[in-house]
Formats: C-alpha cells, structure tokens, sequence
C-alpha cells in the first residue's frame, strides 16, 4: 500500500471538504462534524457532479449538481440511488492526512468526464 | 436507563401511525406493548371498499405485517380484548387476563358501526361495514344470495352498494332523507350523484325510515314505518359510526360523545392519551383519515417530550371511492346567514360547483363532475387565503387565476402515460411513482421523495407528485397535510422554525438544533441552507454565516455547470455599460480563456466555462476594473432589467433607467429565500417586462405603478398591481418594504409568486399599501440589513477569505 502525506486536518473546514489533484482525476477529502475524514472519488456516480463541492451532513455528503446523496464510509449513493463514487483508505495521526492510493474499491479513474 | 412502558390499546391505523411517528422522533424511549382485538396485523381501513369492489385484495391493504412489531421490538397481543384499566396501579387487563402494566397509554379504540336497534337487527345476514370480517361476509353472501339492502345513503353505504353491485347483487339504497350524502353534498350534487348511480344500476328508496329486519333466522326483507316492505337476503347497515368509549368510560375518563382529549391529545387523566376516532377534541370527532394522521404526529410528538406540536383540529375533506364518480367537497358547503354562495352549473356536463365564502374567504366547497380544482380550493381554505383579487375568476379554477405551480395540472396527470417523465431532474416516470405509492403504502411527498426520489432534487415537479399520490390515493385521504415538516431532520415547518428564531432569541444553528430537538446532528442539505439564511435574516450583522451551510454557488459566488467548471457575472447596474467596461470584460475573458461569453436574459454578460482555481485572480481583476458581483448564482437580488426610457424613447414617460439604476444600487446584495429580480419599464408598453418579475415598475405619465409576484419561471404568471405611487422616493420604499416582507415571512425557496398567492394580495396590501407606519418599518429593517450585506463577496475572495475552497489542498503526479 502507497501511503502518501497530503496534508493536515485543519486544511479541510468542518463539514467541508479539500480536493486532491491526481493525474487519474480528483479525489475528494471530507471531514464532518465529529472530525471523521473520509476520501471518495470527486465524481458522483450519477451524472460526474463534483462530490467535494456539495454539503456535508452527518456522515454522507449530498452533490451538487442533482441532489443524490452518497455514504462518506463506502461512496454508495443512498437509496433508491443506485451507484457508488469509490473510496480511498485515508488516515489522521497526530493531525497530519495519508491517502492510500491506488484506490481500494473505486473502479479505474477515467481521464475525463463523459458528460 | 430502564425505559418506560407505553401500552396502545388499539391496533388500527390511528394507533400505529402514532407508534411510527414515535419511533422516528425516540424510538428507544419506551417499551412498547400493542393490544388489538383483531387477529391481523394493521391494515388500511380506508380501502375495504376497493377490497369489496374486487379491485384490490387484502393483503394489497395491510400496513404493517407482524415481521415489522418484533423489527421494532413492540410486543403485539393480537386477538386480545382488553376490558379494564386500572388507572390507580397503572395496567391494563385484557379478557383472557393477560395483565400489562404502563406508564402512559394511548388508546385508540376507533368506532363501533352503529346499528339501528331495530326488531331482527341480529339475523343471519345482517352486516355492518366495517372491518375484514364484514368484507369477507359480504363477499360469501355475494355469492350465495342476489338481492341486498344497504341502509344509509351517506359516503359508507355507497361504497358498500357499489361493492355488492360489483360482485353481481342486486342493490338498493334505503335512506331516511330525501337526498345522498346529507353531510357531504348539498341537495344539487346530491340529485346529479343520485342520477349518475342510478344508471349505474342503483337503486335507491328515500325518505325511508326503518321499522324491521324480517326474516326467521337469516333476513328476508325490511319494513319502513311507512308500512312498505322490501325483500332482501342480506341488509347492510351503513348509517354511521359511534366513538367507541366503553373503556374510557369504565376508566373514569371523561367522555362526551367521544374520549375528550386535549390540544395534546391527552385524556382528563394526563398519562393517558387518546387518538382516532374514539377521540372527541374540541367538540369534533373526526371518522376520516387525514386527521387521524395529525392526530398521531401531534400526540407521538408529546409522547417523546418535544412539546412543541400542537393538534388545532382539522379541515377535512371528501371524495367517494365509487369508480369514475368525480366528487369533492369540504367545509361549510350549505352556508348560512353569513355567508355567500358562488355557483356554477352545466347539467349537460354533468358538471356542479359551489363555493361557500364567508368575509372573503373560502369556507365550503361542493365540486362534481369537474374536481380538478379541489385541491386547490382546499388549499386556499386551510391558508384562509383571501380571495378578493382572485374573486371573479375563482369558480373557473386555478388555471384562469395565473398560477406559478401546478395547480391545474391534476386533470393532466391523471390522463398521462405511465411513460411520462414527471421527474426531470432523476428521471423518474409517472408509472414508477404511482406503483411506489401502491405497493410501499406511502401518504407523504416525503415519503415519495424518499422512495422515488421524484420532486427530490429541484422541486419543480413537487405539485406534480403531490397530484399523483391524490388521484393514486384516492378516497377520503387528505392529500398533502398542510402543516409539512422543513424535511426528515424536523417535525417543524418553516414557519414554527422562523417564528422559534426570532420569538426565543436563537443565535446560531448548533442553538437551533438543540432547542427544536433536530434528529439529526446536523442537519441535511435542504435544512441547512434554509437555516442559515433565516438567522442571517432574523439578526443581520451579528449572525455568522455558514458557509459550510450554504449551497456551492453561493459558497463560491459563481454558478456551478454541468461539467464542474464555473460561470461568473459581474454587475452591469441597470443594464447600462460603456466601452472601457466592455473592454475590460473582454480582457479578462480572453485572460481566463473563457470558452462562452454570453448575454443574459438580464441584461447581463455570461462568462461560462471558469476552472474554480482562476475564480479569485479573475474576480480580483473585475473587481480592479471597478465591477462587483452580479450575485447571479445566488438566492439573492439578481438584475433590475430596464427599458431606455425619457432619455431616448420617443414613448418613455420618466427616466425608467436611471431609476433601475437606482433600484439595484438600494437592493444588490440582499439574501432573499429564493431569487428576486426586478424591472422597471418606461412606459405602459413594458418593453423591460415588468409585469413578470419579483417586482415591476411601470412608469406612467402622472408617476409610478408597482406590480407584484411576477415570475418568468417554471410557469408563467403575470404580477399582480399592488399600488401606484407619484414619486422615486416612494419606489424606493415600497420596494424596500415589499423585498423585507418577502425575505422575513416566505418561506426558504418559495419565489414570490407561489408566496403571493400563498398568503394574499389582501395581506400584503394590508402591510404595505394601508399601513404606511409597517411598510416605513419593513423599509427600515431592509436598509438596515443592507447595511450588513452590500460587501462584494467577489473582492473578499479576491483578497483572500476562504482561499482553501478554491485550491486543491495537494497534488499528486504520476
């Protein structure tokens, strides 16, 4: 497992969430309001909304661009949604954020939106 | 902590719905112990009569299923009478002996049909109405026997006629009055339902009072005190249903017709509380369904120790679950003294309608043939919505009064395909939607939502959905409780929320959240942008807006695309611009290699496509270039659209621009609940159409006409004249004053035009035209407000604030 340095936990605001830059596309950071931290791949599975940029209540997030919401803990999107936007393996020591990359369960990141 | 015991006597729909609505709000507070006489589970009682017209089955009408009392860990004696409580040691005693004890109990006994005591009321083959074993024993006589009687020509016996009609049997209506439906038609809609099941193979013997059932063992006809007979080998009798109150009584609670019951719904003994109908409250019992439902949330609410719902009674209405019969009414439909009738009547459509008006609101209503307008009559009873402006077109329905939603949208959604999409935003087709209703038993849009995710997402479709679990629903079930929760985080509406902000002095949301008993910890995405903006509303310049809380266009003050990029606005005041802002409009966009420049519907300049990282460098250069945010993205005063007006028009009648100008320079950067705009035009010719917007000016020779609650929207609807006033100043404060109401009594999300109508023209008249001391008010407040929001968010970003949104917090390579 590649475990990387991306950053500190003070870096995502509550209930908000930072985006990671990678070649195979962006993956999003959360972190709710108990300070969990969960990364997802930045792409809802229903039309490509960019999942970081939608608002975070307890431990899912809801995207932007169509309302679907998606479990932080395993990407799936909530019934009757049928999809998943993938995770990534993401841990806090002593404040500092590591991502495990490649992805865990997500499938192949795609260079580029379909839509 | 041990819990306490709650024992529900009653294992019917008013009793459970009470138990899931206490499941939702605290569901391990109590113990929970389930009493019912019956040996099923819950079922829905309103549909016995499709069960009886073969056009469902049992087992299409249960509610909830045994599997779901042990999911929930209730205990369900079934089949279980219980015929005493002791009151002093606190338990219960059913017949078998089977003992509970409680520290509070609901009862929910229902009703007992009334049977005529008449000689032979207890032969073989006579039936009430009123539960599975009626129905079964209906449909094996149907089997057996051809000629029926049904006794009572009200909504119960009707339904039970058309039931045996269906399953082949010869039916007569036997009524002791001379017209149907006594308590739900009046005499005219009586005769037209009377014609219309008579050729439907009806027939009906009124003002026919009963003497005896006759017969040996089982019934072989009926005798009226007129001394006529009748032959019959099975009598139904449907004449009404009496509050079943032996327990109570036996009890030592109060009783009068009904178990009294508080506006909690508690008995004369506080730990036990009563629903349903067995329950009198304030003077009514109620044997339909959309109170009992009320009724379940209000009491599950005080069970849990929220304390905050309170039941006021409910306005209830009716429809006949008789196929293809096309019958509303509720409220006052006979009238009095006080009040005014309004009429409509084509005898070759078969078409009837009657509206009940009293000091200029809707009290009654009797529609057949053409109810497409129920609802909405409904609607405007319960909001005791003023009619006086809608007046002269209100008996052609909500289609000839404008309309912003769907009102009249039922007759087409009843017609359409299950192929239609009725959901833009998640596909979801008209079929998926009606089935979901049918087989998961759903009765709320939140339930729908939750299920089909139709009407989730931009809501545009919500009147829609809610015509379609009416029509689907059907029978006397009150389609959309007028008192709906903000969403599934809250049993509050937007307006106790709002009224809990400013009336308890609550600051932030965390406070909210604590005060109101949020269920969640923080709330959703639908709650939280609302919240925020009815604090920012309620304490300008002291609360802290939440950005997390806001939606990302307002949190990144630009509008976000379908592919994730940005586009940005920047104010153009009145429409107006020169060379050197054109110019400078044009830098940046070949600077930030704009894919799409574009000019508004508004008057204003589109740059689409912006990556989110060169948004603060690009406004840092606007803003350089003297421009501000054109807050196009945002829940907010977007343009003042205008015309050219006496500077160039040969027509314009005052400076229609420079006062457009004016209006964006009092107005930009005001939060509203959803998106205001406005126009000002210089002559009547209305060249800036502003007689669709949030609000109009149209300037006429001798002055000023303001027009109101425009919307160029989803549905088109043209505003509505508020007043007309002789100077700028006075725009100015009408304008202030009207955008205040708005933003501190609509609800989040509700434009203008749903709130104008919602509410009244009469009321805001009331507020801004006849009280000038409230409107010089309102236009205080507004100024003050703006004191607080007129600061370029743009510029704020350019510098710097919340720099973390827009750059990715690392990069990867490889």
């Amino acid at each position: 497992m590649n475990w990387i340095e991306v950053g500190r936990l003070d870096d995502i605001p509550r209930l908000g969430s930072r985006v990671i830059a990678t070649e195979l596309g962006d993956i999003a950071v959360f972190r709710n309001a108990a300070d969990e931290v969960f990364a997802l791949r930045d792409r809802c599975p229903h039309r490509g909304g960019p999942l970081s940029q939608g608002i975070v209540h307890g431990r899912r997030v809801t995207c932007p661009l169509h309302n679907w919401v998606i479990e932080l803990a395993d990407g799936e999107a909530v019934a009757p949604d049928v999809g998943c936007a993938g995770t990534f393996e993401i841990r806090e020591e002593a404040g500092l954020l590591y991502l495990a990359l490649p992805a865990v369960s997500a499938p192949a990141l795609p260079a580029a939106m379909e839509d | 902590m041990t819990r306490e015991k709650l024992v529900l006597i009653g294992n019917g729909m008013a009793g459970v719905r009470t138990l899931e609505e206490l499941l939702k709000l605290a569901p391990d507070r109590y113990e929970i112990t389930v009493f019912g006489a019956e040996p099923y589970g819950n079922y829905n009682r309103i549909l016995l009569s499709p069960v009886l017209a073969s056009e469902k089955t049992i087992d299409e009408i249960m509610l909830n299923d045994e599997q779901w009392y042990s999911d929930n860990g209730i205990t369900l004696h079934k089949g279980r009478d219980v015929v005493e409580i002791d009151r002093v040691r606190r338990r219960v005693v059913a017949a078998d002996g089977t003992t509970e004890t409680y520290d509070r109990l609901i009862l929910a006994t229902g009703s007992d049909p009334f049977i005529i005591p008449v000689p032979g009321h207890d032969l073989d083959g006579v039936l009430s109405f009123r539960d599975i074993h009626d129905v079964d024993a209906m449909l094996a006589a149907s089997r057996e026997y051809r000629r029926a009687v049904v006794i009572g020509g009200g909504l119960l016996g009707l339904e039970a006629a058309n039931g045996l009609l269906k399953q082949g049997m010869e039916v007569c209506v036997v009524h002791l009055l001379d017209t149907l439906m006594e308590r739900q038609l009046d005499p005219v809609a009586a005769g037209l339902l009377q014609r219309e099941l008579e050729s439907r193979g009806f027939r009906f013997l009124m003002s026919r009072q009963t003497e005896a059932i006759l017969g040996e063992e089982r019934v072989t006809g009926v005798r009226f005190t007129d001394g006529s007979e009748i032959e019959a080998d099975l009598v139904v009798m449907a004449v009404g249903i009496r509050p079943n109150i032996t327990l109570a009584k036996a009890a030592g609670l109060h009783c009068e017709r009904g178990v009294v019951v508080s506006d909690t719904l508690q008995t004369f003994d506080p730990r036990i509380y009563a629903v349903g109908e067995c329950v009198q409250h304030r003077g009514q019992t109620y044997g339909l369904v959309a109170p009992l439902f009320e009724q379940a949330k209000v009491c599950a609410n005080h069970l849990a120790e929220m304390g905050i719902a309170r039941y006021a009674g409910s306005v209830t209405s009716t429809k006949l679950k008789v196929t293809g019969i096309d019958l509303f009414s509720a409220g006052d439909f006979n009238g009095d003294d006080s009040t005014e009738q309004m009429v409509f009547q084509d005898a070759a459509r078969g078409v009837y309608k009657k509206l009940v008006i009293r000091e200029g609101h809707v009290v009654g209503v009797v529609l057949y043939g053409d109810t497409i307008d129920g609802a909405w009559y409904f609607q405007l009873m319960r909001d005791a919505t003023e009619i006086g402006d809608i007046r002269e077109h209100l008996l052609f329905g909500q289609a000839h009064v404008g309309d912003s939603g769907h009102g009249d949208d039922k007759a087409r959604v009843a017609a359409m395909p299950d192929s239609t999409e009725i959901c833009g935003c998640n596909g979801v087709c008209k079929g998926e939607i009606v089935k979901a209703i049918a087989e998961k038993k759903l009765f709320t849009l939140e339930d729908v939502r939750a299920h089909t995710k139709a009407s989730a997402s931009c809501g545009s479709c919500t009147g829609l959905v809610e015509d379609l679990i009416a029509t689907t629903l059907g029978g006397d079930y009150s389609q959309t409780p007028s008192r709906r929760p903000m969403c599934p985080c809250t049993e509050h509406t937007h307006d106790e929320v709002r009224t809990a902000i400013v009336e308890q002095g609550i600051r932030t949301m965390p406070e909210l959240f604590e005060a109101l008993a949020w269920k969640t910890p923080d709330g959703c995405h639908s709650c939280r942008p609302a919240l925020n903006y009815y604090l920012l509303c309620a304490w300008p310049g002291e609360y802290q807006d939440d950005n997390q809380s806001r939606y990302i266009n307002e949190r990144a003050h630009g509008n976000i695309q379908k592919d994730g990029t940005y586009s940005v606005v920047p104010r153009i005041w009145g429409g107006i611009t020169t060379p050197n802002e054109l110019r400078a409009i044009a830098d940046v966009a070949d600077r930030y290699a704009v894919p799409t420049v574009k000019i508004t519907g508004g008057q204003r300049i589109d740059l689409l496509g912006v990556k989110k990282e060169d948004l603060p460098r690009m406004w840092g250069d606007l803003s350089a270039a003297g421009f501000v945010s054109g807050h196009a993205y945002g829940k907010a005063l977007r343009t003042v659209k205008t015309c050219v007006g006496s500077e160039w028009c040969r027509f314009g009648t005052q400076d229609s621009t420079g006062l457009g100008i004016q209006l964006e320079q009092m107005t930009w950067g005001s939060w509203t609940p959803h998106k205001f705009k406005m126009a000002v035009s210089g002559c009547p010719r209305n060249c800036a159409e502003a007689t669709i917007k949030d609000l109009g000016v149209v300037c006429v020779d001798s002055g000023y006409e303001l027009h109101i609650g425009g919307n160029g929207g989803v549905k088109v609807r043209a505003t509505d004249f508020l007043c007309k006033v002789d100077t700028e100043a006075e725009v100015f404060e009408y304008t202030g004053a009207f955008m205040q109401l708005y933003r501190e009594e609509a609800r989040y999300l509700e434009r203008t035009a749903p709130w104008v109508e919602r509410v009244g023209l009469t009321h805001i008249k009331a507020c801004l035209v006849e009280d000038a001391g409230q409107r010089k008010a309102l236009h205080a407040r507004f100024l003050e407000s703006q004191r607080h929001a007129q600061h370029d968010p743009w510029k704020a970003r350019a510098e710097g604030v919340d720099a973390h949104e827009f750059t990715p917090m690392h990069r990867i390579a490889g």
